[in-house]
């Protein structure tokens, strides 16, 4: 802790050259996630990139405030996802990786912002691009890799693959296939933590493409009708696969579609806009029941690693977006405006984290597949007594 | 998807590409098929996807009230099935819808109510879950409700299903058996590329609604030669791919090549096999496979779909009923394991070769 009072007295460039201290500094094993008790450091204000637009409510102030550790935080764990992900695309191209992979890089401020604003009793559901929510929920490297390579140290054991991570302790329900079928379920969730009153609230997440199914409308009225404390997150990054937002919805007003359901447009690029508007979502949730957060992101990579990602927009429009509005790039600048560190710092905190992302990606690979027999466990509960039929010979069953 | 079909998984999948190679030369398999096509023959060899393409282009060229529409069928598809249809017919007849499933179904019904050929596409058969409702409360049963006064038999719903090699759990699903169970709707599997042409043009053309499964492996796996023309092939008529005395073989889709396989192994063994392509699962051709069993005393079903509940269920159910006292053996099915289908547990959850080898070999000692 001796670095972060060096850093509020904001002492001579000597001091500055100290490497941070190990909390913001994670091995591969459990992360904490800006969650750790301590010296955080100056507080400062940070303005939003937009104002908010709200339906049918009233927004929040652009001023956020913040402190030292949680901007450094932000940009440590931005920048293990973009890594992650990077890294998850070359595993791919090398087909130790197989199956579907969706990336998330570009949309990290969301997974980010809205951590930061919740606990981990709060519950998060998403769809199939669900790496580094994993991540953000507790999730550590090595179960993330061997999870993608379908090894045994995975977080679903190897039988799920890119699309089904999930983690109970991390209040993150994972990691679902069907589009928009994650929404009703996430309702549901919301619909027993309103039974626990523990005062928690559920983020059901889903895309601009998913906006456009009949269940997410069913799940938001029944939601509205019985004040259940449900936070739909529509991360719009405006393609649904290949289909332009314009092009599938009459209305890509997302944050208005819930009608009567209170909406918030945010700029989900600027992770303290998502912060800030996840803490305003809880609280209104808590009270009046459900609102619709509409994230206006971007995804670098295609939809899944089948896809190009430029047949259905310019490489002009991503590179504009990577420029102008990345993420990380943000609160680097954010970073260096506030002298927290220097840039060289930073790029020692890269060169870090891609070490942490080799070592996991070397320790994952170490992990067999699952034994054969995993073929059959939990269809059923354990020892539901049903008999299923062996690898080879129709002789070998299998009492499950 | 393209990248992913070509570098298969398992090795028995790998030695389709040689098999299906064959078919464009000339392998006694391919001369049996072009003597049942009776007069269909000739043209370039095409893949799955291309054949079927042609296909909707002559539906969409021939019936001026024909319409294709799904999720992202204008660029040409995921599977590259409906290139060019929206260049040479325009945005009014084929179109791209947003991504709700129970909506494509619903609106096809609706289409198709008035007259209209509804070509609806469900991009992966494990999508078409929201719109079963449609399908089987709506569409099978919209001509009985109304005593024949409507009816929607103009739908036609073409997806594709089954195991790609690294498809997990929501790509690789053969649903074909819930289907089965509803009587209002035909369900049709086509093997090939020049099956698949005249199939789905004959299910675009039949007055009633039906679900067209296109086997997704053999989208580029699967190549022959393909006529030009406009052409048809039966609905409810089986075919005898491959005659033989000692077994009698059912199948449908991409399973019919595993089979295949299976028979060439057995037939070294002098084991005589004779393999049927169901083709059209409901209404079934009951007929041919009863003369087959009668013929040769043992039957065996294999599909991808998990085995209890399987359409395998319903074939032996029947032909014992049918052909008790001709059998020899119990009727064996070799299918997909009671799991879901699991990602990197593909090659153990599928009915591979040896497996129905060995129950061939088992059925015929019983």
């Amino acid at each position: 802790m001796a670095m972060l009072s060096r850093l509020a007295s904001r002492s001579s460039h000597l001091g500055r050259t100290l490497l941070l201290p190990r909390s913001l500094c994670c091995s591969t094993g459990g992360r904490h996630f800006a969650s750790s008790a301590g010296d955080e450091g100056p507080t400062f204000t940070v303005e939003t990139s937009v104002p908010f637009v709200g339906h049918r409510c009233e927004p929040p102030s652009r001023e956020v405030e913040t402190t030292a550790k949680e901007l450094m935080g932000f940009f440590r764990d931005m920048s293990l996802m973009r890594r992650m992900e990077i890294a998850a695309d070359a595993l791919y191209k090398a087909k130790l990786i197989r199956g579907f992979c969706h990336l998330y890089d570009g949309q990290e401020a969301v997974a980010v912002g809205m951590e930061a604003a919740i606990t981990r009793k709060d519950a998060i559901i998403t769809a199939y691009r669900d790496h580094c929510i994993f991540l953000s929920r507790g999730g550590n490297l090595v179960e993330t890799f061997a999870e993608l390579m379908g090894r045994r140290a995975g977080c679903s054991n190897g039988k799920g693959g890119s699309m089904h991570f999930y983690k109970k302790e991390g209040g993150f329900f994972g990691g679902h296939g069907i589009v928009g079928a994650q929404v009703p379920l996430g309702c549901g969730l919301a619909f027993a933590q309103k039974y626990l009153r523990e005062e928690t609230v559920t983020f059901a997440m889903y895309g601009d493409g998913a906006a456009n199914q009949g269940q997410l409308f069913e799940a938001l009225n029944i939601s509205a009708l019985w004040d259940l404390p449900a936070i739909l997150i529509c991360e719009n990054n405006h393609y649904g696969m290949g289909t332009a937002e314009w092009r599938a919805a009459k209305s890509p007003a997302y944050y208005k579609r819930g009608d009567y359901v209170p909406g918030l447009k945010v700029d989900g690029m600027d992770a303290f806009a998502v912060k800030q508007a996840c803490k305003f979502a809880k609280e209104h949730a808590l009270k009046n029941g459900p609102i619709i957060l509409e994230m206006d992101t971007y995804r670098y990579h295609g939809h899944s690693m089948s896809d190009p990602g430029s047949t259905y927009r310019t490489r002009d429009e991503i590179s504009n977006v990577r420029q102008e509005r990345d993420p990380i790039e943000r609160v680097r600048k954010l970073i260096l405006l506030h002298d927290l560190v220097s840039a060289a710092e930073l790029k020692d905190i890269e060169k870090e984290i891609r070490k942490e992302v080799d070592n996991a990606i070397a320790e994952a690979k170490e992990s067999p597949l699952p034994d054969p027999s995993e073929l059959f466990t939990d269809i059923f509960v354990k020892g539901c007594g049903t008999e299923v039929y062996g690898v080879e010979r129709k002789e070998n069953k299998i009492l499950i | 998807m393209a990248m992913a079909a070509r570098r298969g998984a398992t090795a028995n999948r790998g030695q389709l590409v040689g098999i299906l190679r064959g078919f464009s030369s000339s392998s006694s398999v391919v001369d049996s098929w072009q003597k049942n096509k009776e007069g269909i023959a000739g043209g370039k060899p095409l893949n799955l996807f291309s054949a079927i393409n042609q296909a909707l282009h002559i539906a969409l060229e021939t019936d001026s009230r024909a319409y294709v529409f799904g999720e992202d069928v204008s660029f040409g598809g995921v599977f590259r099935c409906t290139t060019g249809l929206v260049e040479r017919f325009g945005r009014k007849r084929v179109f791209n819808t947003p991504l709700c499933e129970q909506g494509i179904a619903g609106f096809a019904v609706g289409l198709a109510a008035m007259g209209n050929r509804a070509i609806a596409e469900i991009q992966f058969a494990d999508y078409i879950y929201p719109a079963f409702d449609q399908i089987v409360n709506e569409a099978a049963k919209f001509r009985y409700r109304s005593g024949n006064e409507f009816n929607c038999g103009g739908i036609t719903i073409r997806t594709p299903y089954g195991a790609v090699g690294h498809g997990g759990h929501y790509h690789s699903q053969s649903p074909e058996a819930f289907f089965c169970h509803v009587p209002g709707l035909k369900v049709v599997i086509p093997r090939s590329p020049s099956e698949a042409k005249g199939l789905l043009l004959a299910c675009i053309r039949d007055p009633n609604p039906v679900i067209f499964f296109e086997p997704k492996w053999l989208y580029r796996l699967a190549v022959e030669e393909v006529p030009d023309h406009d052409y048809m092939l039966p609905l409810s008529q089986a075919e005898v791919m491959r005659e033989g005395t000692d077994i009698t073989l059912v199948g449908w889709g991409a399973q019919l090549l595993v089979m295949e396989q299976a028979c060439e192994i057995a037939e070294k063994e002098g084991i005589s096999c004779e393999l049927i392509d169901l083709k059209t699962l409901i209404p079934w051709d009951k007929e041919a496979v009863e003369v087959s069993v009668n013929k040769t005393g043992r039957l065996l079903v294999s599909h991808e779909a998990p085995v209890t509940g399987g359409f395998g269920a319903e074939i032996a159910a029947s032909v014992v009923e049918n052909c008790f006292l001709r059998l020899e053996a119990p009727v064996a099915r070799v299918c997909g394991l009671d799991t879901p289908f699991p990602l990197v547990y593909e090659p153990f959850y599928l009915p591979t070769k040896n497996k129905i080898v060995d129950a061939i070999k088992a059925t015929v000692n019983y």
